[in-house]
């Protein structure tokens, strides 16, 4: 008798890509919570002070949601990525091809351990941030909502990257060129109201936007779009990356040929 | 008793347009140990990937114990452990690590006693907190086989399994094998090493070309196409076939001292009584003789031959 959903897979998968990060502590963890560190010394504290207040909050304290976003979104899609095109180009991917396993259970299993450690830095991530400036968290519900959609979000991105790229370079090419970009662009170091009409518009095209808007929102209350619009645009992206997810396993695209 | 194995009507053609599979039809006994032989690129390496659900077929169907590998798919794989021709491992895990990893993802709960007693048996116990890529290659190949016998499963596929393992390690592998066999394990190995088959499968395939050109028992098979010789050690070296002799098919060897004669084992007439006779008559003594089996790899290669 084979049960209905393979649990022991999912698990199997889960704690193996942990063990991953926990083997690769210092790089996957501690990298990030240094380089944000260094950006709360350098836009915080040095050059932070000698700004004035952004729609009532201090500069140091409204970069603490746009940084933790940052983190989250290129760490779930490059460790998601990595997670699963490293099996693909070791070979070792026959056997997750070969098991009595689903897509859904594969996905879980992999998505669902990129998420978990987005989760865990920024996690980290606030609590260093915690040492530089005071901050505080109106809607901690919605904050961990937000986290959790994000980290689930682009960490399925980086699940599809990692199948898509056939090379390192591929694989490095996407968060370079694209993510990082839309990240530093997304608001995470100012207001879209601070730029001129023109790139407020063009800003608007850029999903990261809504990402850190609403997020900042859950800390101080304040948000440059509404956060209704922010909830339905980061559920839209996860609709889509599921789909494309979907698409992937039902043709096989570059997993059986 | 229904096959374990059943494969009828298996096609497959690449993106790139190759046929490697032109219509398979093949069954598998439940507990035999079956080689599956064939030249490079004969389909051996598709046809198993087809059935562990690794490559989609083009046409066809595989059940595998009653289970069709595509409506059935869950029940048919967790029924199969796959060893792959390729050393494919994860470099930066432990043995013991990534061999619970494969049980877990065939579904089953952990069971660290079963870990050992695999690894035990395939002498990589001593090893077990090692990193895989720190293991040498015979290793790694064990490493492999201990993940596709950590789910305990019922159907074995070894592709290629002793390719640049060394001697002595084969003959150790081939003993698992025997053991698994005879714990009720069906097991289906590919091969290069004719030796290989010949030492250990119930039944022989053979395929080329992307079709099955011969299933056969091995002694069947062996017995069917077995063309005997007799040498016999002359006692003083002859110039060349006595003419009277000649409407026999003898061969003298070079130096004159072997006389050769080739007969058909199963013929009720092999015609060596008369020959010895008439050798006799003739005064053509001799110091020894003895009689030869042609060999699977023999059988094979002219099989091969003939189809191409």
């Amino acid at each position: 008798m084979t049960a209905a959903i393979n649990l022991h897979a999912i698990k199997a998968i889960y704690l193996f890509e942990l063990a991953r990060t926990w083997r690769t502590l210092f790089q996957s963890i501690a990298g990030p919570v240094i380089s944000t560190s260094l950006y709360f010394i350098v836009f915080g504290a040095a050059i932070g002070s000698r700004f004035t207040a952004v729609e009532g909050v201090s500069y140091g304290a409204f970069l603490v949601p746009g940084l933790v976003m940052m983190s989250v979104l290129t760490e779930s899609v490059s460790n998601a990525s990595f997670g699963i095109y490293m099996p693909r180009y070791s070979g070792t991917i026959y056997e997750v091809l070969s098991a009595p396993i689903s897509a859904f259970e594969t996905v879980v299993g992999y998505v669902g351990a990129a998420a978990t450690k987005s989760i865990i830095l920024g996690t980290l991530i606030l609590l260093t941030a915690r040492l530089f400036v005071d901050f505080s968290i109106a809607h901690p519900f919605w904050m961990v909502a937000f986290l959790v959609l994000t980290s689930v979000t682009f960490s399925l991105l980086g699940f599809i990257l990692g199948i898509w790229a056939d090379g390192w370079e591929k694989l490095q090419i996407v968060p370079l060129l694209i993510v990082t970009p839309l990240a530093f662009l997304g608001g995470s170091f100012y207001s879209i109201s601070m730029l001129p009409p023109f790139w407020q518009k063009v800003t608007l095209f850029n999903p990261v936007v809504y990402l850190v808007s609403g997020f900042r929102w859950s800390f101080y209350g304040t948000a440059d779009v509404p956060v209704a619009l922010s909830l339905a645009m980061t559920a839209l992206f996860l609709v889509i990356c599921l789909g494309v997810v979907w698409w992937i396993f039902r043709t096989g695209y570059k997993l059986k040929n | 008793m229904q096959p374990i194995i059943q494969v009828r009507g298996l096609e497959k053609t690449y993106a790139s347009g190759f046929q490697a599979l032109k219509g398979i039809d093949l069954d598998i006994r439940r507990g035999e140990i079956f080689a599956l032989l064939g030249p490079n690129g004969a389909g051996k390496t598709t046809l198993i990937s087809i059935v562990c659900g690794i490559v989609r077929a083009s046409a066809g169907t595989v059940t595998v114990d009653g289970h069709d590998i595509v409506t059935d798919w869950r029940a048919a794989r967790s029924l199969i452990g796959l060893v792959p021709q390729e050393l494919t491992t994860e470099a930066f895990e432990s043995v013991w690590a990534t061999v619970s990893f494969s049980r877990g993802l065939f579904g089953k709960p952990p069971n660290p006693a079963l870990i050992e007693r695999i690894l035990r048996d395939l002498s990589l116990w001593e090893k077990k907190d090692s990193k895989v890529m720190a293991l040498s290659g015979g290793m790694k190949r064990r490493v492999m086989i201990a993940k596709a016998l950590s789910h305990e499963p019922r159907i074995l596929f070894l592709d290629e399994p002793t390719a640049g393992v060394d001697v002595e390690l084969r003959r150790g592998m081939w003993e698992m094998i025997g053991r698994l066999r005879e714990s009720g394990v069906t097991i289906i190995l590919t091969t290069h090493y004719i030796e290989e088959a010949e030492e250990m499968a119930d039944t022989v395939g053979v395929i080329s070309g992307g079709r099955i050109i011969l299933v056969e028992k091995k002694a069947a098979l062996m017995e069917q196409l077995g063309q005997r010789q007799l040498t016999l050690q002359l006692q003083s070296p002859l110039p060349a076939i006595p003419a009277e002799l000649s409407n026999y098919p003898l061969t003298l060897s070079a130096d004159g001292r072997e006389l050769v004669y080739r007969f058909d084992s199963q013929h009720e007439h092999t015609g060596i009584a008369t020959l010895l006779r008439r050798l006799g008559d003739h005064g053509i003594d001799f110091t020894n003789l003895r009689t030869e089996e042609s060999s699977l790899e023999e059988i094979f290669v002219s099989l091969v031959r003939e189809r191409v």
